[in-house]
């Protein structure tokens, strides 16, 4: 017991979760908005627009995540030579969240498009009827129900995104829980099932409040029919 | 209705056979130990060039060089030998489980790993170095102030840069064949780690001729066979290890592994002498 209260003194396992934390909260903002223009697209009347919206979603959905961080590192940093701060560290940092909001915008697209399909069709041709055009319609008729409907996925995206961010690793942002996590393993190799649980707990104490907040706030924002 | 009952009855009992065939084999092998007609399970490396690489089903490098060598000592053919992965986290579990018999992994003995594993050797002394493009002028760890290095995410060697040199923009990556990639992209001026695995790197086909070990070692890491605790083999891999350095085969097993990346081994600590078993 006291060897294993011995490795927080040595390791900030805290520190590390405040990076995980760091990255989802960007990329859950990115991907937020970056997921909604998606759903508009899908959902619009313009055909090329539906196209790429469902192009787009159909390609990141369907790249594994560690690909596409990876490419962030050996594409857009070492061969395109892409920097997005003078600070190499913050730069990674910052390409990571790129990533991590690309791929997951295509599920918040999803979980946007699921809530539409909660609006009525009566809505959509009342707000037609009393002239709106689409922009306007989405915008104040068919987008506010759609997003109380969706809260629910939406909360599982995000909870899938805190623990994709441990894939940030792969884009070399080492200071993230797993990366810590492969430091603790590689000097401390005597308590490595500790160490395992340590993290599998920590991620569980930072998702369940996440699980429980969306379920409350779904059952309590929904659409009364 | 009966041919259906009497046709789920065999294929119950085909099913069972099956099973306990599976079952049978996997005792056999867990058993190991002693040679004639058994396995001999061998954690290596299979994604390090020069010290242990998959080459779709074939293996080679120093270390399976070395571990053939011993295992023939121990009296098994090649043919008992059946290489196992041993990725680093890994591997005191593997042996603490008896999934495997003995891991020659770049494992350097240290003394928190003897307490949950028993090592033989060690059979070489690496030490922590630089790879470096040919045409750079970088010759150790100094001159590495405000440059990009890159390591593995959570090894040793990243840890000590860490601590040694803060001054260093340390870039940690999954293994180091994206350290070396991110290296030939222009934006990374030195891979770190033991010297032996930088050689191997270097000596790969797609990398001849583009990078070099600076051959100026700041750490010394024994690299030790891993056996499970209280391991009655540890006598006869040193006997071994002895054998294979004084016929020579080492230093050919060297040679060839690391042919190619102009590297020479630190001839102060190598050829090293096995230490005594616990």
């Amino acid at each position: 017991m006291e060897n294993y209260l011995s490795l927080f003194e040595t390791y900030n396992v805290p520190a590390a979760f405040w990076v995980n934390i760091q990255l989802s909260f960007w990329a859950a903002i990115w991907a937020l908005a970056i997921g909604t223009v998606l759903a508009l697209f899908r959902i619009s009347p313009i055909p090329s627009l539906q196209l790429f919206g469902a192009a787009y979603v159909n390609i990141f959905r369907n790249t594994p995540l560690t690909i596409i961080l990876a490419f962030g590192f050996l594409g857009l940093f070492s061969v395109m030579q892409i920097s997005l701060a003078s600070d190499l560290n913050i730069s990674l940092f910052r390409i990571a969240i790129v990533g991590l909001s690309l791929y997951h915008a295509a599920f918040v697209c999803e979980a946007i498009r699921s809530g539409v399909n909660t609006v009525p069709l009566g809505q959509a041709e009342a707000a037609r009827a009393i002239g709106l055009s689409f922009l306007p319609a989405a915008r104040l008729i068919i987008l506010p129900q759609a997003f109380r409907g969706a809260i629910a996925p939406l909360g599982n995206v995000l909870i899938a995104l805190i623990k994709n961010s441990t894939v940030a690793a792969a884009g070399s942002v080492a200071t993230e829980s797993s990366g810590l996590m492969k430091t603790m393993i590689e000097f401390r190799s005597d308590l490595v099932i500790p160490i395992f649980l340590t993290f599998a707990l920590g991620f569980v104490i930072l998702v369940i409040p996440i699980g429980l907040l969306t379920t409350w706030a779904s059952r309590k924002l929904a659409v009364a029919r | 209705m009966r041919t259906t009952r009497y046709a789920a009855a065999a294929v119950a009992a085909l099913a069972a056979l099956t099973l306990s065939a599976c079952g049978g084999g996997d005792s056999a092998e867990s058993e190991g130990g002693d040679a004639g007609g058994e396995t001999v399970r061998i954690g290596i490396k299979f994604d390090q060039p020069g010290l242990g690489y998959d080459e779709g089903g074939s293996y080679s490098g120093f270390d399976v060089d070395v571990a053939k060598y011993v295992a023939g000592e121990l009296g098994y053919t090649e043919k008992q030998i059946k290489f196992v992965e041993a990725p680093s986290a890994n591997r005191e579990n593997l042996l603490s489980n008896n999934q495997v018999d003995m891991i020659f992994a770049t494992y350097s003995i240290t003394d928190t790993r003897k307490e949950t594993v028993d090592f033989a050797g060690p059979y070489f002394v690496a030490g922590q170095d630089l790879l470096v493009p040919t045409d750079s002028d970088i010759t150790g760890p100094e001159d590495l102030e405000g440059k990009n290095l890159c390591s593995v995410t959570g090894s040793t060697s990243a840890q000590k840069i860490k601590d040694q040199y803060p001054g260093v923009q340390l870039v940690e990556q999954p293994g180091y064949a994206e350290c070396v990639t991110a290296m030939g992209g222009g934006q990374i001026d030195a891979v770190t780690t033991d010297d032996i695995i930088l050689a191997g790197l270097a000596a790969q086909e797609a990398n001849a001729g583009k990078f070099k070990v600076v051959g100026n070692t700041f750490s010394e890491e024994n690299y030790g066979v891993g056996l499970p605790k209280g391991s009655d083999k540890c006598e006869d891999i040193n006997a071994a290890i002895t054998k294979m350095i004084d016929d020579g085969a080492w230093e050919e097993a060297i040679t060839k592994n690391t042919e190619g990346a102009d590297y020479t081994y630190n001839a102060e600590l190598n050829p090293p002498t096995p230490a005594p078993c616990a």
